[in-house]
This record gives C-alpha cells, structure tokens and sequence, in this order.
C-alpha cells in the first residue's frame, strides 16, 4: 500500500534519508519511536544547512546585512510557526524544548511569588501557602516535577486528577477551588495516547479563576491544534518530535499574559533599559529570549512547519488513526497482550502501549531490537502512571506520518516472536 | 544476548524470595526503566551464608540476581567483591572484556549484555543491592539491621 488517507507514504519517505538505513545485521529500520523524537526530512535539514552556509549571524543584534537576513529568517519562522498554532507571532517564545517552557512559567510564578520589586501586574502569577496547582495523574514528568518543585519554594498544594482503568481523565476524582491558580495537563497522553478533554478541562478552570497550562507535546505535531481557539493560556511543545530540529522548543502565552509576566532567565536581549542598580524588561516575547536564541533550529522548526502544513494536520492524523487501529487491531489477535489505554479511536492519538504477560518490557524491546524495529520500553517518563496501572514498564509504538502498514505487521510479528521467545506460549 | 544459561537462570532462578534472618537489605532501582530489587544479605562471620531479593523486571535483571547468588554465597564478603568486581568489568566493558569463567561460573553469559549499552544497567541491577547491603551489614558498617524498604519512597 503507497497511500494511506491521502497522504503517499512511499513517496514522502524518500524524503528521510534515515529511514532508508538498516540495523542490526542488515535488517531494514523499522522505526516506531516518532514520540521520543521525530525523523526529520531533507527539507528541514536543507533549510538549517543553508541558513548556517549564507544567513548565519547573531539575531536581533549588529546593523550588518548577515544580522538583518538572520534575524528575518529567525522572526519569519516565528510568525510562521505561529500560524501554525492559531497565534500570533508575539505570543511564541523560542525555548530549548517543552521541558524549558514549563519551566519559564513555573520559575516565572516562583518568581512572582516573592513579591519584591515586581509590580501589581504579576500579581495573578503568584502562589503561597493555601493556594493549589492542579494536574492529572498520567502527565509526563515534565509536567508534574516543576511543578512539584513550584509547589516545595512557594508552599502551595499539588493536587491531581486521577485516571480511569480506561485511561481517562477522571473529572470527578477532585473538584477546582477558588485557591487553585493553575491546571496543568497533557493535550495527548505520550503512554497512553488519551487526548483530554481540554475545553471541559478550562472550562472548570476559569470557572475559579485559575490559569491553564497545556502541554501540546503529542499533539501539535500529529493533529490540527488552534491554540486560540482552544483557549489556554500557555501551551509548550518540542520541535523534536515534529520533523524538526532537537534543541528547539516553543512556549505559547496568550500576549495579555505574557505581557504581565516577569522573566525566568535574564541577561542579554531580554532587557528594555539596564542601569547598574536596575533593569526594566523588553516587551514578550524578547523577554524570555535571553542570550543569543538557537536560529539554525528556529528556522529549522519553521522548515518542518511548512513540510507537515503542506501534506496537512488533518492527513497526518488520519493516517496515524489508520495505523493506531491496524495496530490495536493486530495486538488484540495476540494472545496474553494489554493494551494500556484506549482501545478504540475516540479522542485518541497515535501511542499505543502495551504489556505482554510473562515478558518483560525490556525482553520484547530487545526481541523487537533485534528485527530492526524501534519502539520504546520503560515508564516513558510517566513513572506514577504506570504505578497507577501497576505495571513497572510497558512497550509503546507511537508513529509520524512515515509510518507504513508494514510497520505495524512488522510489529505485531515481532510481539508474537518475543512471546515464543520466552516460552510464553501456550 | 539471550544466552540460554540467562533464559534457565530466569525461568528457574536461584535464591529468590525474601529470607529471614538477615543482617542488611537494600533497595535499587533503575530510575530509566523502573526496575527494582529488594535484596537481603546475611553474614555467618566473614562468609555470605544468604542472599535473598524480590525483583521486579526484566529477564536479565532477574537472571543476573539469580546467578549471583550462586555466586557469592559460600564465599567471604572479599571474594564476594572481587567476584562483583570482575562482573562489572565485564558488564561495563562494551563487549572487549574477555571474562574469566574460573571467577565468574554463570556469569560469563552475560558478556553479550555489555554489548548493549542501554542492557548493562539491568545486569548490575542486583550486583548494585548486593554491594550496598554488605556495607550496610552491622559487620561492615558497626551500626544496627537497616531496613530500606520503609525509605523506598524517598528513593524513587
């Protein structure tokens, strides 16, 4: 099969040279570990090359003509990016990855909190004994230890929503008070590949005021996404796992948010006017760009913007869900596997995780491994998660709009040949 | 890497369950994947009369704990550490370690384990208990029983 829900998957692949090589004594690569990180196309690696061999210069510093063309490239992947997301350009903020932008609003609130020398305006960020931060129970650890460690400096209270067997959100699990100043959750679940209900989700948030933080990690690369519309206030996701480059990540603050914010990381770029005794702070997002920013990587991420925007959110997704149902399908015929999550297509993304009785995570990984074929083994970063299903690892297989049908029965194969493997058979 | 030594040693292994009496226990995880093992070392003066663990992962973890039993127990806790020692020089040897099988019995199966980076961390896993627990004896260490189990939280 070439084309899958419109989108030619033979023909696009020839555009990741990577795809193309082989592992483990020759076997061709079957690679379905996309939600770790993304193989990236020509197209991207093409741009970042010829940025760095005729653009290449320090942004938004210097009056030569090598600034101005790399400050252009840089603020013209930024507008483009924010078009991608349903945002505009000054509500982008580049950071290192999804991790660094949770991080910028956690320290940004931390920051608030000691209320000495901010102004009134960052009033709204500031926490203190009594006051809440709220998450669920299924968040990839990048959301929940910042905000652990918000809690620790500032005295407040993390609470979370807990996760049914089914591996939804249980909206009953805890009620939002009026003392509760952020709801923090994955769009997309990377274990699971529940997709929340976000509108429910801020819903019950503005309901008490609170602010809402989304981490769009898993699905601003795989599905359509309109920030705007969805109605968060921050959102962070990585370039790595959208074709683009490592290195790049990029935090989404609503502008009116941003611009009451103080900073995380100070220094250069990010200053309006710098005296010895005080500074005052540039308007976002230079703000919180201190330093010379990544610009092979920004532009990068742009490249990738256009490459996935030109094949379409929408095929992508289709053809993921083709895969995500092949998938669930081929491991449902196998006997003694679980799929932990969802087992049918509504409001689900493209991971799929499992467990195979008898056979240890790692043991599958390492029998798929050696068939050339690439998913992960582990907790996947979602440690409590995984204690709340009670097992220690699962095996996950998460796909890009690369990933073929082939893949999946490759696969589904292997799972079937770590069972006889290891005796499991019965 | 599956050597059929590691597969026997998992589907039977040597040793398991958590024993009483014993002098020290101690509790490892592996933070990337999650693995753990409790493991209980008892002590008849200088000699290993006991290792007993609880494992929870994978075959070579399991495997590697199983071996090791067979290993250490009967010999002096110095023996013991130069056998570890020579294991780990082997685990942590990307497959250019030639193994001695006069010090390691069993254990020269796991040599293939080194030639996976990501694997060597499985195979030391109860290595790792083992030698924490000796220290923590009331033998090496001259203080009382240490129980980890109650600070498990405070690890993971």
């Amino acid at each position: 099969m070439t084309t899958l829900e419109g989108v030619n998957v033979q023909k696009l692949r020839a555009d990741f040279p990577i795809l193309a090589r082989t592992v483990r004594e020759g076997r061709p690569l079957v690679y379905l570990d996309s939600g770790a990180t993304s193989q990236r196309p020509r197209q991207v690696l093409d741009a970042e090359r010829a940025f760095l061999e005729q653009h290449n210069a320090a942004v938004h510093r210097g009056a030569h003509q090598l600034a101005e063309e790399a400050t252009d490239a840089y603020e013209s992947a930024r507008a483009r990016i924010a078009a991608f997301i349903g945002a505009d350009a000054g509500e982008v903020v580049f950071t290192k990855n999804a991790t660094e932008g949770i991080n910028l609003v956690a320290y940004a609130m931390g920051n608030s909190s000691i209320r000495t020398g901010l102004g009134p305006e960052s009033e709204r960020f500031a926490l203190g004994p009594g006051d809440e931060i709220v998450i669920t129970e299924l968040e990839h650890h990048a959301n929940l230890v910042p905000w652990q460690e918000l809690c620790r400096r500032t005295g407040a209270t993390l609470r979370w929503y807990s996760i049914t067997d089914e591996g939804r959100v249980d909206l009953d699990s805890i009620e939002l008070t009026e003392r509760t100043k952020l709801v923090a959750f994955a769009h997309q679940s990377n274990v699971l590949g529940t997709i929340l209900p976000v509108a429910e989700l801020v819903r019950r948030a503005r309901a008490v005021g609170a602010l809402v933080l989304l981490d769009a990690c898993q699905s601003v690369p795989h599905m359509p996404v309109h920030l705007g519309e969805l109605g968060v206030d921050f959102a962070g996701f990585s370039g790595h796992k959208m074709l683009g480059p490592s290195g790049i990540g990029v935090l989404y603050g609503r502008a009116e948010l941003l611009a009451a914010m103080p900073p995380f990381l100070t220094g250069g770029s990010m200053i309006e006017l710098v005296r010895m005794e005080r500074t005052t702070y540039a308007p976002p997002p230079q703000r919180f760009e201190a330093g010379v920013p990544m610009t092979s990587q920004v532009v990068g991420l742009g490249a990738a913007v256009d490459y996935v925007g030109d094949i379409g959110m929408d095929a992508i997704h289709s053809h993921e869900m083709a895969l995500v149902q092949q998938t669930l399908n081929g491991l449902a015929s196998v006997p003694g596997v679980r799929v932990i999550g969802p087992r049918d297509l509504v409001d689900r993304g493209g991971a799929v995780a499992f467990v195979v009785d008898g056979v240890h995570a790692h043991d599958v990984g390492q029998v798929l491994d050696d068939r050339g074929i690439a998913v992960r083994v582990g907790h996947h970063c979602a440690w409590p998660l995984h204690r709340r299903f009670g097992v220690a690892a699962t095996v996950r297989a998460s796909f890009h709009v690369y990933s073929t049908p082939d893949e999946v029965t490759a696969l589904v194969e292997g799972v079937q040949a770590a069972r006889e493997f290891f005796g499991v058979v019965s | 890497m599956y050597q059929e030594i590691i597969l026997d040693h998992y589907r039977t292994p040597h040793g398991a369950g958590l024993r009483e009496p014993f002098d020290a226990e101690s509790f490892q995880i592996n933070p990337t994947c999650g693995d753990e093992i409790t493991l209980r070392v008892k002590l008849d003066g200088d000699k290993v009369s006991d290792v007993s663990y609880e494992t929870l992962g994978c075959s070579i973890s399991q495997a590697s704990a199983s071996v090791l039993t067979d290993l250490v127990v009967g010999r002096s806790v110095e023996e013991s550490l130069r056998v570890l020692a020579a294991f780990q020089e082997m685990a942590q040897g990307r497959g250019q370690v030639e193994p001695d099988e006069d010090v390691l019995g069993d254990g020269v199966a796991f040599a293939g384990v080194a030639r996976y980076p990501a694997r060597v961390k499985c195979a030391l896993l109860g290595w790792m208990a083992f030698k924490d627990a000796v220290v923590r004896t009331p033998q090496s260490s001259g203080g009382a029983r240490t129980d980890t189990r109650d600070s498990e939280e405070a690890q993971s």
